[in-house]
């Protein structure tokens, strides 16, 4: 009896497992996903594996994987050759960083200040900085490239940062002021009571309280900057101050014949951020969700 | 609220009653201050002023020497009526609008679909799905305009290829060269990389809501389909109202990826020139054109009026009556 029972079980539960709409329903999710994952990434594949590919291989066989005959470095001792990679990268390293730090430092100062302390005005500079989240600041350019040149910045990386800093401050004061207003009052009165001077509260509790956040603003922030093409092409668009974003693209406007070298270029372009994204996207996936469960 | 919690604590905790007079003289809010003006002072003089003073400019001219006089409404009549400039503009805001309803049409749909299928619970390799989906989200636009237009190239052929090896390949064409489909291609490009934003606030905010809702729902014998619809959907649609005023937003403001794949000209025959394009033309010029800063900023006047009657549309209409509704 129980041998026998032994034995139908797993074939039941086989059997149960195929018509279970359950599993069915399980896989055609996964198929649906990873169609719609390989649609997603199938374009960027395409170019980087061409990259290490010879002239010959990328016409005639484009889908293929490098092999040992087609294997080649061409493109990208070109596209070295030809142009300041490295410099292009180094300013948009530069930009971005400098950007992300002030953006963070002032957008938390400002939204700790917005939800923390009444004072005449305080609406108004909140409706101030939440408008600038839909009004995007290209459309003053006009007035900006102006004012750039009356300060004598134009192609300079100080124009760009300055301009990111307030592209990225609205959004940044807006999401770290829903997470400074769930920091309990109870932990801000007990340091007040202690005596602790605003700024360290600041500086010591909220700012160590609120990294969750900063992390996902990081990210909101930096992508835009990182591939921003406008006030590069504008404000900044000399030889050694072009950013990677506008270096490629006047790069590949010049050698568009040239196969090997424009999709080297690409790649160049592509991969830091690919690394980059995979470093950080735990940590986006992170806030939002945390935003979310909270 | 705060002084009544201070006089709460300091009624409990003894010690702390020292320190009450701080709280009623007041001196200069310094810290204040520290805190708000750097941040301040960078958005009023770099967004804030600039805006303001390019919607001031859009009432000037300018001669030959640079020297700017005022002209009223003058530009915006030119723009509006004349030929010469309102042929332009309302093909780019025309084209602009098919390009916004493109993505209102294909981006939103297939995000709230793919967030779906993500938060179906217990499922695994969700995070991998979610990262390598949204991972085109996070190239730059020039980039990925450069990626589409080598892999659509009769030149190369790949996806001729690819269309006849699905027995579509009579259908293949130079997409983003012919006029009648040119704006349409770069809509779908743009909708491929930009899907990912949808799916990733959709999907937050599916897990927001609360599991006991759609619990009870189910044990009152409600079906998926029904959680779907009466549910999640609602309850979902202050999120998809939001994805849809930044696309309008962004729409409306693109420039990147037509510079990028048709230059400033945005052609053939202007037939993929959005207002972002026409923007850059006017203010910067183009090869027979001289650009004028002055009618580029009556283009960009009248491209804030745009968006702020699309984000005013949106705090007034959409999000009241959505706030009513959450209530």
């Amino acid at each position: 009896m129980l041998a026998k029972q032994a034995i139908a079980a797993p074939a039941q539960s086989w059997k149960t497992a195929f018509l279970n709409p359950g599993l069915l329903k399980k896989a055609s999710v996964h198929t649906i996903l990873i169609v719609y994952t390989v649609i997603a990434l199938f374009p960027i594949l395409v170019i980087l594996v061409n990259a290490f590919k010879t002239r010959k291989a990328i016409f005639n066989d484009p889908l293929a994987f490098p092999d040992a005959s087609s294997f080649t470095l061409v493109g990208f001792t070109e596209v070295l050759e030809r142009s300041t990679f490295d410099v292009f990268f180094f300013n948009s390293l530069i930009v971005t960083l400098l950007s992300l730090f002030f953006v963070l430092l002032f957008g938390a100062m400002a939204a700790w200040a917005l939800t923390e302390y009444k004072f005449r005005g305080n609406l108004f500079i909140a409706i101030l900085f939440a408008m600038g989240i839909m009004i995007p600041i290209r459309l003053g350019t006009v007035s900006i490239l102006q004012l750039m040149v009356d300060l004598h910045l134009v192609n300079t990386l100080t124009a760009l940062v300055l301009v990111y800093i307030a592209q990225g401050l609205p959004l940044a004061v807006y999401i770290l002021s829903e997470f400074i207003r769930t920091i309990p009052k109870e932990l801000k009165e007990a340091a007040r009571c202690d005596n602790v001077s605003e700024y360290k509260i600041f500086f010591q509790i909220v700012l160590p309280l609120i990294r969750p956040a900063l992390a996902t603003v990081a990210v909101f922030t930096m992508i835009p900057i990182w591939n921003d093409l406008w006030f590069p092409l504008i404000l900044a668009p000399g030889e050694s101050t072009q950013t990677i974003t506008l270096g490629v693209q006047q790069f590949i406007g010049q050698f568009v014949t040239d196969w090997n070298a424009v999709l080297s270029s690409l790649t160049l372009a592509i991969v830091p951020v690919l690394i980059l994204y995979l470093i950080f996207s735990r940590q986006l996936i992170k806030g939002l969700t945390a935003g979310a469960v909270k | 609220m705060k002084s009544t919690t201070n006089r709460t604590m300091s009624q409990n905790h003894p010690e702390p009653q020292t320190g009450a007079p701080n709280n009623i003289a007041k001196p200069f809010p310094w810290h204040i201050l520290f805190f708000l003006g750097p941040a301040l002072l960078i958005y009023i003089s770099i967004s804030v002023y600039p805006l303001l003073d390019t919607l001031r400019l859009g009432l000037f001219s300018e001669d030959e020497t640079g020297a700017t006089f005022f002209v009223g409404l003058q530009n915006y009549g030119n723009l509006l009526f004349n030929e010469f400039w309102s042929e332009p503009f309302w093909n780019a805001l025309k084209n602009n609008l098919k390009f916004f309803a493109i993505h209102m049409a294909l981006q939103n749909p297939i995000g709230l679909l793919l967030a779906m299928l993500l938060s179906s619970p217990k499922l695994r390799l969700s995070g991998t799905y979610r990262t390598l989906i949204f991972m085109p989200t996070m190239l730059s636009v020039v980039i990925i305009g450069f990626v589409w237009q080598l892999l659509l190239s009769p030149l190369w052929g790949i996806s001729e290829d690819f269309m006849y090896n699905i027995g579509l390949g009579n259908y293949f064409d130079a997409w983003l060269g012919k006029e009648s489909t040119a704006l349409i291609t770069l809509s779908l490009i743009s909708v491929w990389q930009f899907v990912g934003i949808p799916m990733m606030l959709i999907y937050a905010a599916l897990l927001n809501i609360p599991e006991d809702l759609t619990d009870a729902a189910v044990v009152d014998g409600a079906k998926s389909r029904h959680v779907f619809w009466h549910i999640k959907l609602p309850l979902l649609l202050p999120t998809i109202s939001m994805v849809s005023i930044l696309t309008f937003v962004a729409n409306f403001n693109a420039f990147e990826l037509i510079y990028a794949v048709k230059g400033a000209l945005a052609g053939p025959n202007f037939s993929s020139d959005i207002m972002g394009t026409l923007f850059y033309r006017t203010f910067f010029g183009f090869q027979l054109q001289q650009g004028s800063p002055t009618m580029g900023a009556a283009v960009a006047t009248l491209m804030f009026l745009i968006i702020l009657t699309g984000v005013m549309i949106y705090l007034f209409f959409v999000q009241r009556r959505i706030q009513r509704f959450q209530l």
